[in-house]
C-alpha cells in the first residue's frame, strides 16, 4: 500500500537575526517550518546557543556550575575570554546581575566599564541584560547600550514596565532587543505591538516568552512558544515572527534538583550530572517547542545540547 | 476522519425510542461524534451500522495495554498534535535494553535497578516501565536463558523481546505467557512465522521496516494475518529522522485516520554518551514515542526523563495539585517564619524554591484551592479569609510555633484584616506579591 505523508506548508516565516559584526557575526531564526521540520521547508540557521557570564562573580551559582569556571569567573573580561577561546563561545551573554538594588547596586558607570572591557575583549557577539530590576534596568541598559554602540548586541530584557526607554536606546544605538512578558501568548504579543508601535522594526526582536526550568513549569514554557511558533507559522501573524528565546541556565540553576547533594538525596543520583542534565533538557525541549536562541551555563550541558542539534538538522 | 453526528444520524434507526437515555436519535448521534456516549446504549442499531460506526469511533492511535497486573502500561489512544490542544493520553514507557550477551550478574543488576527505579514525585509515582531482552548473540539458547533471568529477578515488569529469530522468540516468549509481551522484531522476511508467533502467545507484535512506505506494507500484512496489536518502528534512529517519521506517523493517524500508521510507536535512542541518549529521549517524550528504548538507566538520567514525561503528559487544562499540608523548609525552629500559599503546583514549587534560596527555615502552609494560584484562588473564592482561618485553625499548627504569625502573599494583602478576626490571637502579616522578593523579605525578618 502506498503511503502519500501529509506534508504542510506554511504561510509564515520566522524573521532571521544576525548578531555580531565581521566574521563573528552569527544568524537564528530564519525557518519556514515547525523546529527541526526540514523535510517540508528550510532551515537556514542553525539555533545559537550563548554562554552566560555576569559582571559580578557568580557565588550565587550553584557550586556543580560554579566549579566549571573556577578561577576564570571572578573578572568578566577573563570569564568571557574563556568562553570565546577555549569553550568556542558562538555568542556570550553578560549579564549585569550586579547592579540590582538588592545585589552589589552597581552603577550606570560601573555597568559601562564592564561592557566596555568586555567588548574591548571579545569578537564573538554580546547578548547584554539588565539585572531583571524593571526600574533599574532602564538606567543600566540605556547608558550600556550606548556604550556599545553599533557593535550589533542584543540588549535586554524589555519588559511592559520598562520598553519604551530600552527600545529607545537599543534603537538609538543599532542593536537588537529582547522583549519579556510572562508566560502568556497574549501578552507576548501585544509587547511586540507596543515596541513596533514606537517604530522599532519589528525585525529586530527576539521574544522571550519567560523560561522555566524542567519541573518547574516547563510545560507552560512549552506550550507557549509552540503555540507563538504555530501563530508565526500557519496563521502568518507577523507580530508572532520574531525569534523565540530560552534563558535556561538562569532559571535551571536555582531549583533543587540542580543544587541538592547526592548525600541528601542518594535517589536522584550523582548531584553534577544532574545538574548538566537538567540544564540540557530543559534547553532541547525548548529548542523542540520553537527556541532559536539559548542563554546557558555549564559548559558540558551547551556541548551536549550542540551535539543533538548536529543530530537534529 | 471521524464521522460527525450528522453522519453518523443517518446510521442510526431514527426511532427516536429513548432506550438510549437520550431524547432522540439526533441528540445520542451528536454525543457519540464528541465521543460521550457508547454505541452499546442503543439497541436497535444495525450490524452494518455498527461495523461503520465502530471503525469510524476507534481512536486513530489504537490503545494496546502492554504488560500485566499493576504494572502493566497503556499505550496509544492519542487524539492530537500539539498538547494545548488536548491532553496527550498515555505517558510513554522507558525501557532498559538488556542484551543476552551480558553475564547472569550483569542481567541480574540491570533487572534490580529497573525494579528500584520508582520515584514519587508530585504526587505520581514514576519508574522504568520496562525491560527489552535483546538477542544480540543471535543464539536461541542464550535469549532464553536471558529472559530467565529477567523473569526471575523482574517478573511483575513487562517484557519485550528483542528479536529477528522466530526460534529464539518461540524459545523465550513462552516465559511470559499471560503477562502480554511485546515481541519485537517481525520484518518483510519474517513476518509470516513472528506474526504466528505472537498470535499463538497473545503476545503485542513489533515491527521494524525501513520507511514509512515498507511499514505501511508491513502492518496490512501483519493484521491481514490475524495481529492487531502492534507497536511500530520505522526504523528511524538518528533525531533528524525520528521527529519527521514520528510526526508524519502521527499525522496521519490523528488528521487522516489512516489506520495502517495508527498503532504506537517505538524508537530505539542507544548512544554512547548518556547524556546525548538522554536528550535523544527527550525529543521521542515530546514527540509521539510510545516506547523509548534505552541502553542505561542512571538515577539522575531517570528522574530527569521521569520529568520531562510528566511536564509534557499533564493535562493543560487541569492544573498540577501538590498535597494541602505545612510543609517544613530547612529546618524550622518554633519562632521560624510561617507562611501560607495555595496548592497549585507551580505556585508552591516557585515559593518553596525561593524560601530555600532565602536559606531561612521557614514553614509553608499549603491550602488547597483546586489546583489555582493565589490571585486566581482569590478570585474564584477559594482562599478566603474564613477558608484560611478553618485550614490553619484545624491544622493543629499552634502547638508547634512560638508566636502566632501568618506571613500572607501580598496579592491578598486585603484579607490581613478578615483573617485576623477570625483568627483570635494571631497576627497577619503581608508579606511580597511576587516570590522572587522572599529572599529579601524573610532575609530582613531573621536579621
Amino acid at each position: 500500500m502506498a503511503f502519500t505523508p501529509t506534508k504542510e506548508t506554511y504561510a509564515g516565516k520566522v524573521y532571521p537575526v544576525t548578531i555580531g559584526t565581521g566574521d563573528s557575526a552569527v544568524a537564528f531564526g530564519g525557518e519556514n517550518v515547525l523546529p527541526f521540520h526540514s523535510f517540508e521547508g528550510t532551515t537556514p540557521n542553525k539555533p545559537l546557543i550563548a554562554f552566560e557570564i555576569q559582571d559580578v562573580p557568580p557565588s550565587d551559582w550553584p557550586e556543580n556550575v560554579q566549579k566549571a569556571f573556577e578561577g576564570i569567573s571572578d573578572d568578566p573580561v577573563k570569564w568571557a575570554k574563556y568562553c570565546q577561546n577555549e569553550l568556542k563561545a558562538k555568542a556570550i551573554a553578560l549579564r549585569l546581575v550586579g547592579t540590582h538594588p538588592d545585589r552589589e547596586n552597581r552603577s550606570p558607570e560601573d555597568a559601562v566599564k564592564t561592557v566596555k572591557d568586555v567588548l574591548a575583549a571579545v569578537n564573538v557577539p554580546l547578548i547584554i541584560l539588565g539585572s531583571n530590576h524593571a526600574e533599574k534596568d532602564t538606567s543600566i541598559l540605556v547608558a550600556v547600550a550606548e556604550a556599545a554602540k553599533d557593535r550589533n548586541c542584543i540588549i535586554g530584557k524589555a519588559q511592559e514596565a520598562n520598553y519604551k526607554t530600552i527600545a529607545a536606546a537599543a534603537m538609538a544605538n543599532n542593536h537588537k532587543l529582547i522583549a519579556m512578558s510572562e508566560l502568556d501568548i497574549n501578552l507576548s504579543k501585544q509587547l511586540n505591538i507596543l515596541i513596533s508601535q514606537m517604530g522599532f522594526d519589528k525585525e529586530r526582536v527576539i521574544t522571550d516568552p519567560m523560561c522555566s526550568a524542567l519541573g518547574y513549569g516547563l510545560e507552560y514554557t512549552y506550550s507557549v512558544m509552540e503555540r507563538i511558533r504555530l501563530a508565526a507559522l500557519t496563521q502568518n501573524d507577523v507580530t508572532m515572527q520574531q525569534p523565540l528565546l530560552g534563558d535556561v541556565g538562569m532559571y535551571v540553576w536555582k531549583v533543587k534538583e540542580t543544587t541538592a547533594s547526592e548525600a541528601d538525596l542518594p535517589q536522584w543520583g550523582s548531584a553534577e550530572e544532574r545538574g548538566i542534565a537538567w540544564e540540557a533538557e530543559t534547553a532541547t525541549a525548548l529548542l523542540i517547542a520553537g527556541a532559536e536562541l539559548l542563554i546557558m551555563r555549564h559548559p558540558r550541558a551547551v556541548g551536549v545540547v550542540e551535539k543533538i542539534i548536529e543530530e537534529l538538522i | 476522519m471521524a464521522l460527525s453526528g450528522v453522519e453518523i444520524f443517518k446510521l442510526l434507526p431514527k426511532t427516536n425510542c429513548k432506550k438510549c437515555g437520550h431524547p432522540t436519535c439526533l441528540a445520542f448521534a451528536m454525543k457519540l461524534a464528541q465521543r460521550q456516549a457508547s454505541l452499546d446504549s442503543c439497541p436497535d442499531v444495525s450490524e452494518e451500522a455498527k461495523k461503520i460506526l465502530g471503525e469510524a469511533s476507534a481512536p486513530p492511535v489504537r490503545p494496546i495495554t502492554f504488560g500485566a497486573g499493576d504494572k502493566a502500561v497503556k499505550m496509544g489512544e492519542e487524539t492530537v498534535l500539539f498538547r494545548h490542544d488536548k491532553k496527550f493520553v498515555n505517558p510513554c514507557a522507558f525501557a532498559v535494553e538488556v542484551k543476552d550477551t551480558l553475564s547472569e550478574a550483569e542481567i541480574s543488576s540491570l533487572c534490580e535497578q529497573v525494579v528500584s527505579s520508582e520515584i514519587d514525585r508530585v504526587g505520581q509515582k514514576l519508574r522504568i516501565d520496562s525491560i527489552m531482552i535483546t538477542n544480540a548473540s543471535g543464539d536461541a539458547a542464550k535469549l532464553e536463558a536471558a529472559a530467565k533471568i529477567v523473569a526471575a529477578k523482574a517478573p511483575a515488569v513487562p517484557v519485550i523481546i528483542n528479536t529477528g529469530n522466530p526460534q529464539a522468540a518461540e524459545a523465550a516468549i513462552k516465559i511470559f505467557a499471560g503477562k502480554r509481551p511485546v515481541l519485537y522484531g517481525a520484518d518483510a522476511s519474517n513476518a509470516e512465522a513472528m506474526t504466528a508467533i505472537a498470535k499463538n502467545n497473545k503476545a503485542i507484535l513489533g515491527v521494524v521496516a525501513n520507511g514509512l512506505d515498507e511499514l505501511v506494507t508491513l502492518t496490512e500484512k501483519v493484521k491481514g494475518l490475524g495481529v492487531e496489536d502492534m507497536v511500530i518502528d520505522s526504523g528511524a534512529r538518528k533525531a533528524k529522522d525520528i521527529i519527521e517519521h514520528n510526526t508524519l506517523i502521527r499525522r496521519a493517524a490523528v488528521k487522516k485516520n489512516f489506520k495502517p500508521l495508527g498503532y504506537p510507536v517505538i524508537n530505539f535512542m542507544q548512544r554512547e554518551d548518556s547524556l546525548h541518549e538522554m536528550l535523544l529521549a527527550g525529543i521521542g517524550i515530546a514527540k509521539y514515542a510510545s516506547i523509548i528504548v534505552l541502553s542505561s538507566i542512571e538515577k539522575w538520567k531517570n528522574l530527569v526523563l521521569f520529568t520531562l514525561r510528566q511536564n509534557i503528559y499533564t493535562d493543560p487544562q487541569v492544573p498540577m495539585q501538590v498535597e494541602q499540608k505545612i510543609y517544613t523548609i530547612g529546618e524550622p525552629k518554633p519562632e521560624s517564619p510561617f507562611l501560607i500559599t495555595t496548592n497549585f503546583s507551580l505556585t508552591y514549587f516557585i515559593v518553596s524554591g525561593e524560601i530555600e534560596n532565602s536559606k531561612v527555615p521557614c514553614r509553608l502552609a499549603v491550602m488547597d484551592c483546586e489546583g489555582l494560584s493565589v490571585l486566581t484562588a482569590w478570585a474564584a473564592g477559594k482562599f478566603t479569609a474564613s477558608k484560611i482561618a478553618q485550614f490553619i485553625t484545624e491544622s493543629g499548627i499552634e502547638k508547634e510555633i512560638a508566636t502566632k504569625e501568618l506571613i500572607l502573599p501580598g496579592y491578598v494583602a486585603i484579607l490581613s484584616g478578615s483573617i485576623e478576626d477570625k483568627l483570635p490571637g494571631w497576627k497577619v502579616t503581608v508579606g511580597p506579591r511576587e516570590a522572587n522578593a522572599l529572599p529579601a523579605f524573610l532575609k530582613t525578618r531573621v536579621a
